[in-house]
């Protein structure tokens, strides 16, 4: 499985506004394909997106299946302090697919 | 030599049965888009009764799209994203697709710009609504029309 993909800045300055791009590699099933078979393929998509930084949520996506296939994602976020950024993604099944980022605030 | 030529009828009536069903398949899902009360309620789930005013977000969204697969989309909202205002969730609405919400994105003060960047997945051409929920309460809105050449039917869309 490709581990997620996303790009922060660091380092920013103390309430520098920072773009993150965030990139999963996740089939988003529909729920509304068919197989060969003619049979429904059951929905699998990304349902929930977040950001915490040092443990505070500072941004959420729900998702739908109107998401492309492997949800790339662009959004801003105030560098307030040095720390970490988490990023997760759950989908259907309750995989949680994570990853963090150090950032470092001058 | 009879057989052969009734194994060939039936071969060809059987591949013409198979044509016809592989055409109803096509057409079958003619009724599965999202209907008028569906986006209307969707959209009363999320903003009530609050009239979004148009103005203020702005959608960035290609005119023609040779597949819906993946469609880039950038909607940015007019705010100064402070603790006092600031935009506090962003829906966006896909009234030609069978589910008419693709997303909602909860933003607020410490997001610092209100703009997001995605992908969409869209079965046909359509008009890609965006409404902005803002801290005081009111709810603006935008728009962009988008021509899709391929999604509709297409296996790989929405496998219809």
């Amino acid at each position: 499985m490709t581990p997620p993909r996303i790009r922060v800045p660091s380092p920013a300055r103390q309430g520098e506004v920072i773009e993150i791009k965030t990139l999963l590699s996740h089939p988003m099933e529909t729920g509304h394909s068919r197989d060969v078979y003619g049979k429904l393929i059951p929905r699998q998509i990304i349902h929930t997106f977040t950001c915490t930084y040092n443990g505070t949520e500072v941004f959420r996506a729900d998702w739908h299946p109107a998401i492309a296939a492997n949800p790339y994602l662009t959004f801003y976020t105030v560098a307030t302090e040095s720390g970490r950024l988490r990023f997760e993604w759950i989908d259907d099944e309750g995989t949680v697919y994570a990853t963090e980022a150090d950032i470092t605030v001058v | 030599m009879a057989t052969p030529h009734t194994w060939r009828l039936s071969r060809r009536t059987l591949l013409r049965q198979l044509g016809g069903a592989g055409i109803l398949l096509t057409l079958g899902p003619a009724g599965a888009w999202a209907t008028q009360e569906m986006v209307q309620e969707a959209m009363r789930q999320r903003i009530g009764t609050r009239e979004p005013q148009p103005g203020g977000v702005t959608l960035r969204l290609p005119k023609i799209a040779e597949t819906g697969n993946s469609v880039p989309l950038t909607v940015t909202v007019e705010s100064p994203m402070t603790p006092d205002e600031h935009v506090l969730r962003l829906h966006v609405f896909v009234e030609g697709n069978p589910e008419p919400v693709a997303a909602t994105y909860h933003l607020g003060a410490r997001a610092g710009k209100a703009e997001i960047s995605t992908r969409l997945r869209l079965a046909r051409s359509q008009t890609v609504l965006a409404l902005a929920e803002m801290s005081d309460g009111s709810v603006r809105s935008g728009s962009a029309s988008i021509v899709v050449t391929l999604g509709a039917c297409v296996e790989e869309v929405w496998g219809y």
